[in-house]
């Protein structure tokens, strides 16, 4: 079947200097998809090759089958039909909200137009807001306004630049999903742009990591959680350290923190020097634990504490402790680890840097 | 926040520098012997129709002059564009008399264009059609191919801040470049634009050289014609009152017009500007389209100039010319220096205390820019003369001892004019320049124990130094191409390259008036090219990427 | 063209007066600076046409000439509201209309002078002295001389004739020759008249009045039209010109003086006047005197083409080339009487 969106080992440069590399991935009609990294990783460039925006140095870009863009060929972003929704918005400000959305929809009769509009305003609770000019909104009506013109003349696929960069970090999650919502409802295909990997998991089916100009994993937010491809994705998505181990069978390891069983082969040679993530809720706290470890630092989370330990050897864990529970710094608190599924990297220096 | 004192000061200012505008106005009441019957019988919808018509064409030949080639050459590359980018200024140093001179001495019936064609086609006058120079289609030509670099610095300033943001949204939602240009960026830079435009027209409604050589009957030809024709000094101030309602009718109904939206960006982000290189046909049309109004603007007529100029060399005393540049060179320095410190202080009290009493003294100044310069001379001549007159009779009276004219007859009422005159060219680019300072800054300042001036001295003025430079320099060339307020203001034995020029042009001696006429333009081409060099630099993040 | 030493001398001045704070001490410099023999020249004839004569004057007499040019009109204003502290020693204008209405205006004094009056014939003087013509010009028909008969020209009366329709050029009626010599009809004929004359002859034009008056004689010359109305000094100076162009336009027209079966042609003057409150008076005397002088005369008659005001003066070859002619002996303060008048007529009558 085809794709809605397709990236065949496609790189961009920008004035020479690559910026992202050999990049492969498909999206499905409907799906939503995040390119998930830190800043400087060429996440937004990718958005902007997909756009339209920059030439791609290498491989082809399609597009619902279509080939948008190959080295020498550059389907106009104005042909495209993509849409997009920048990090600042860019709302027009010499238009009212309604202008601002109807300002895509030119090939469409008056009342269709009016239609689409209304619906839109339905779907994203901006009623009230169409006569309005956008220095009136606040960033969150901006957002579903951008989100509403972006959407107006059905793209082929809608493009987020970091869509919540801008909004209250207690909203995030809960517009996430509502937007999410709003973008399955119209059955949209969408990528979006992020560094926060619970938006991330808030809004997307897939979701790549990027490094560097690279594509770390393209995968489903479970996959990527408890089957990450590298230790960089599984150091950058969710909390956790790497604690040494030494692999004792094909199922388990051996660390500081006893033995530890996995439901399924590790791959590792008998004997080999292995980092294991450890997440904090696989760390569990219990009084009557022989193992027991110090209490560096604690952060309040409301219902949680996250504390942060050190084992005897002076190797670093996480874990989540409800909020009743109090120890103070210093103390020696006993845990256990409990987790059916290992995962499981050669050692690296690079992985022993734990958070 | 600024002194009471400073507040007061700065008022007392604004209205000491309105006392030319508002002694015009104060004419309104006074009766004018049936001059007005005569007028509303013969001429006066003449004027009104005139003028008009003249605003109007000037308007929409600096728009297409100005707003498309500073879109062209900001947003795209062709062969040429970076020559072109500053080059489309330097018709500005061309004064509007001098380039209706020069045309008029290359087309019209009598000129070297037509003769040509009569004596290669064997032709007799009337055989053949040409565009008549001197006719309103002229006089608008001629105004438009000198002001429209007014619209196109101000539309470029506006595009080069323009977020690129916005202009990426219009294209992912299927605009092309034409409907990106015509929906989004203009728009956006309306207000820009307007500000330039309202220049531009403020100068055509106080233009009498052109209008008057090409026979146009206007409100301020009528001004004149009533003044000096008719001996009515009255009726004509009266008309140059009328003449100021109309432009603060022009004023408000944009103000209102535009009341609900705001043009400040919803965006802070700035990236390189993505200049898309034309190709084929396409670079050619831009290529013409953006060269035509420097080759018509300025090219053409500099370049007769220049033969004219060597043509007479022989009958031309260059010995003196030494001295005029300098008196211009001076009087354009002192004015602009002047008129930028005045400029920056109004501003800035405006901006802290934006009352009414200062937003309207403030209003009443910017109508100087469009009162013809002997009617503002006038307007400085009478408080001028009635204040020396006063202290003269004052000290014979207690000391026994006369004072005569103490300032009156002195450069400083000339500099007095020019400020009355160019200040809202200054004050308009830098209060578009403060504009663009968030009052996050002032309080930054603030929070950090500065005072008022301090944050002036250390906070806008490092960030207002192009806009400082670009108002000084702007009132620096157009007190280099005034003329009337000069010739009747100015001391004994004082001469410009503009008196100059006007004294032998006026004695229908053209070709002789080339070589001063083109020593004005030298001297303005310098200050013009900063101008543009500074606009280019103004691009916020100028150097930095993101 | 020089421009002396004292030039500067009086701009610093000038400067020096706004510079002192001291407004007594000023007065007192101020009438240190007035000891030394001066005179103020208000002049409406440009710099280039009067500053030699000027600069000669102050050779011979060691009386600084300070001067400053502009319309007459303005110059006129200026006086006025500088009022009884105008430094303006000598009004200058280059029409005797702006001499009328500054008369009027009370800003000149009459001058009681031997040379003056024996020298400037009576009819171009002001009966009690306020002011004196220095130059004469007349406004002639020039006309094509390959297309026109030279006898079916007559009069200014007749320009108003339907046989010329679309053959007339003539400049704007903004233009201060046009407006004296419509102050002239209106003064032979009365308003009413003249208004009917001034219909006449625009319908007769030949095209929208615009340019000066070389630009109608050019006009005239690329057969645009075949009759010009100009003053002859304009003729006389294309004709002496450098350009070649010019030279060969003003030889294809030849002058007629119009009405010399009549009251005779339509002359103008410049002339000046004595400020009425002249700080230097006796200077400004000097200078009128001056003025007069046989050297000054041929210098107006050589350099500018102009008709001297002393009949015994000899005038230039291109003036002595087109003959005698007989002039308008009407008083010629009436030209400024009616100019008003003059103006209004051409207005009702559409010329623009």
């Amino acid at each position: 079947m085809t794709h809605a969106l397709e990236l065949n080992n496609v790189s961009v440069a920008l004035e020479k200097t690559p910026i992202v590399q050999h990049i492969d991935l498909q999206l499905n009609e409907g799906d939503i998809g995040c390119l998930l990294g830190p800043s400087g990783c060429g996440k937004t460039t990718l958005l902007r090759a997909i756009a339209g925006f920059e030439a791609v140095t290498s491989g082809r870009l399609s597009v619902a089958g279509h080939l948008v863009s190959e080295p020498g060929f550059r389907v106009p972003v104005e042909k495209r039909q993509v849409g997009m929704v920048f990090q600042d918005y860019a709302l027009f400000p010499h238009l009212s909200v309604k202008e601002n959305i109807a300002f895509g929809l030119k090939h469409v009769s008056a009342t269709e137009r009016e239609r689409r509009i209304d619906a839109l305003a339905d779907m994203l609770r901006i009623g009230e807001l169409l006569q309005a000019f956008p220095h009136r909104l606040s960033g969150g009506q901006q957002q579903r306004v951008a989100i509403a013109r972006a959407m107006a003349p059905k793209p082929r696929i809608l493009l987020l630049d970091e869509p919540f960069a801008s909004l209250d970090v207690e909203l995030r999650e809960d517009i996430a999903r509502e937007i999410r919502a709003v973008l399955k409802q119209d059955g949209i295909t969408t990528i979006l742009v992020s560094h926060n990997q619970l938006e991330a998991f808030a809004m997307a089916d897939e979701i790549g990591v990027m490094k560097a100009g690279q594509l770390l994993q393209w995968s489903s937010a479970f996959a990527l959680y408890h089957e990450p491809a590298t230790a960089y994705v599984a150091d950058f998505v969710g909390e956790g350290v790497f604690l040494p181990g030494t692999v004792v069978d094909d199922v388990s390891v051996s660390t500081e923190l006893g033995v530890l069983h996995s439901d399924q082969s590790l791959g590792h040679e008998i004997g080999a020097l292995v980092s294991v993530l450890i997440r904090p809720d696989d760390v569990i706290h219990d009084d009557d634990s022989p193992a027991t470890a110090r209490v560096l630092e604690k952060a309040f989370r409301g219902a949680e504490f996250m504390y942060t330990l050190a084992l005897d050897s002076g190797a670093r864990i996480q874990t989540l402790v409800p909020s009743h529970h109090v120890h103070a710094k210093g103390m020696q608190i006993g845990i256990r680890v409990e987790m059916d599924h290992l995962v499981v990297f050669p050692m690296e220096t690079e992985a022993s840097a734990a958070p | 926040m600024i002194k009471h004192g400073a507040i007061i000061a700065i008022i007392a200012l604004c209205l000491l520098l309105s006392v030319p505008v508002l002694t015009v106005f104060s004419s309104i009441g006074s009766a004018s012997d049936g001059v007005w019957a005569h007028l509303a019988d013969t001429l006066l919808w003449d004027y009104i129709a005139q003028s008009l018509m003249l605003m109007t064409g000037v308007g929409l030949l600096v728009l297409v002059l100005g707003v498309a080639p500073a879109w062209l050459v900001t947003m795209n590359r062709f062969p040429g564009s970076r020559l072109l980018e500053w080059a489309l200024v330097l018709p500005l140093a061309m004064p509007a008399y001098i380039i209706a001179y020069t045309y008029t001495g290359m087309l019209d019936v009598t000129g070297p264009v037509q003769g040509f064609i009569r004596d290669t086609f064997d032709l007799r006058f009337g055989d053949y059609w040409f565009p008549q120079i001197r006719s309103l289609g002229g006089a608008i030509t001629m105004l438009s191919l000198v002001l429209y670099p007014y619209v196109y610095l101000l539309s470029r300033m506006a595009f080069l801040e323009q977020s690129v943001c916005v202009l990426e949204v219009s294209r992912t939602l299927g605009a092309g470049p034409w409907r990106a240009f015509s929906r989004v960026a203009v728009p956006l830079a309306r207000p820009a634009i307007i500000a330039g435009l309202a220049l531009v027209l403020m100068e055509t409604l106080a233009d009498y050289g052109t209008v008057q050589y090409f026979g146009i009957s206007t409100f301020t030809t009528g001004i004149f014609r009533t003044w000096f024709g008719m001996g009515s000094s009255t009726a004509a101030a009266q008309l140059s009152a009328v003449l100021m309602l109309f432009i603060l009718a022009l004023v408000l109904t944009e103000h209102w017009s535009r009341s609900r939206a705001r043009y400040h960006h919803t965006s802070t982000k700035y990236s390189r500007l993505p200049q898309i290189r034309l190709q084929g046909l396409r670079k050619w049309l831009a290529l013409i389209f953006c060269a035509a109004p420097v080759v018509l603007g300025f090219l053409v007529p500099f370049l007769q100039l220049a033969y004219w100029a060597w043509d007479t060399r022989h009958l031309v005393d260059f010995s003196a010319f030494s001295e005029l540049l300098f008196n211009s060179l001076r009087l354009a320095l002192t004015a602009a220096v002047i008129a930028l410190v005045l400029g920056l202080f109004i501003s800035y009290a405006k901006r802290l205390q934006p009352n009414l009493l200062m937003r309207s003294s403030v209003r009443v100044l910017s109508l100087g820019y469009a009162i013809p310069g002997t009617v503002i001379a006038v307007g400085v001549l009478i408080p001028f003369a009635w204040v020396d007159n006063s202290i003269d009779a004052w000290m014979q009276q207690q000391f026994g001892v006369s004072t005569g004219l103490i300032f009156s007859g002195t450069l400083v009422a000339v500099v007095f004019a020019y400020i009355v005159r160019f200040l809202p060219v200054a004050m308009n680019t830098v209060d578009a320049g403060l504009g663009k300072i968030r009052p996050s800054m002032d309080d930054a300042g603030r929070s950090m124990g500065m005072g008022s001036w301090q944050i002036l001295r250390r906070i806008h003025i490092p960030m207002l130094r192009g806009s400082l430079l670009t108002a000084s320099l702007l009132v620096f060339v157009d007190v280099l191409k005034e003329l009337p307020a000069t010739l009747i203001l100015r001391p004994f034995n004082f001469n410009t390259l503009a008196i100059r020029t006007y004294e032998l042009a006026n004695q229908e001696r053209l070709t002789e008036a080339a070589a001063s006429a083109l020593m004005i333009v030298l001297a303005g081409i310098i200050p013009v090219i900063i101008i543009s060099l500074s606009i280019s630099a103004s691009r916020p993040g100028h150097d930095a990427r993101t | 063209m020089l421009f002396g030493s004292q030039r500067r001398g009086s701009e610093t001045r000038s400067f020096k007066k706004v510079c002192l704070s001291s407004v007594a001490t000023l007065s007192l410099l101020a009438a240190g600076i007035l000891s030394a023999a001066e005179v103020n020249v208000y002049s409406a004839r440009e710099e280039n046409l009067i500053k030699p004569i000027l600069d000669r004057f102050s050779e011979q007499t060691g009386i600084t000439v300070n001067l400053i040019t502009g319309g007459a009109d303005e110059l006129i204003t200026r006086m006025d509201l500088e009022g009884a502290n105008s430094p303006a020693d000598v009004l200058l204008t280059v029409d005797v209309g702006r001499l009328h209405r500054a008369e009027e205006m009370g800003l000149l004094q009459p001058v009681e002078s031997d040379v003056l009056t024996s020298l400037v014939p009576e009819q171009y003087r002001d009966a009690e002295g306020h002011w004196f013509s220095v130059s004469l010009r007349s406004r002639v028909i020039v006309y094509d001389k390959e297309r026109v008969d030279p006898a079916e020209l007559s009069t200014y009366e007749d320009l108003a004739d339907p046989k010329w329709a679309g053959k007339i050029c003539i400049r704007s009626s903004s233009n201060i020759y046009n407006q004296s010599l419509t102050a002239s009809l209106v003064s032979h004929h009365g308003a009413e008249a003249t208004e009917e004359w001034a219909r006449g002859l625009v319908a007769n034009m030949a095209r929208n009045p615009q340019g000066g008056d070389r630009d109608q004689i050019a006009a005239v010359a690329i057969g645009q039209c075949e009759l010009a109305v100009v003053n002859t000094y304009y003729l006389a100076g294309m004709l002496n010109a450098t350009s070649a162009d010019q030279q060969e336009q003003a030889q294809a027209v030849a002058v007629f003086w119009p009405n010399q079966d009549g009251r005779g042609a339509h002359i103008n003057v410049s002339g000046a006047g004595v400020s009425e409150h002249a700080p230097n008076r006796a200077e400004a005397i000097q200078l009128l005197e001056y003025m007069v002088s046989d050297e000054a005369q041929i210098w107006y008659a050589e350099t500018n083409n102009e008709y001297p005001i002393r009949p015994d003066i000899p005038v230039s070859d291109t003036l002595e080339s087109w003959g005698e002619f007989k002039a308008d002996p009407v008083a010629l303060d009436q030209l400024g009487i009616h100019n008003t008048e003059a103006v209004r007529v051409m207005d009702r009558a559409g010329w623009r």
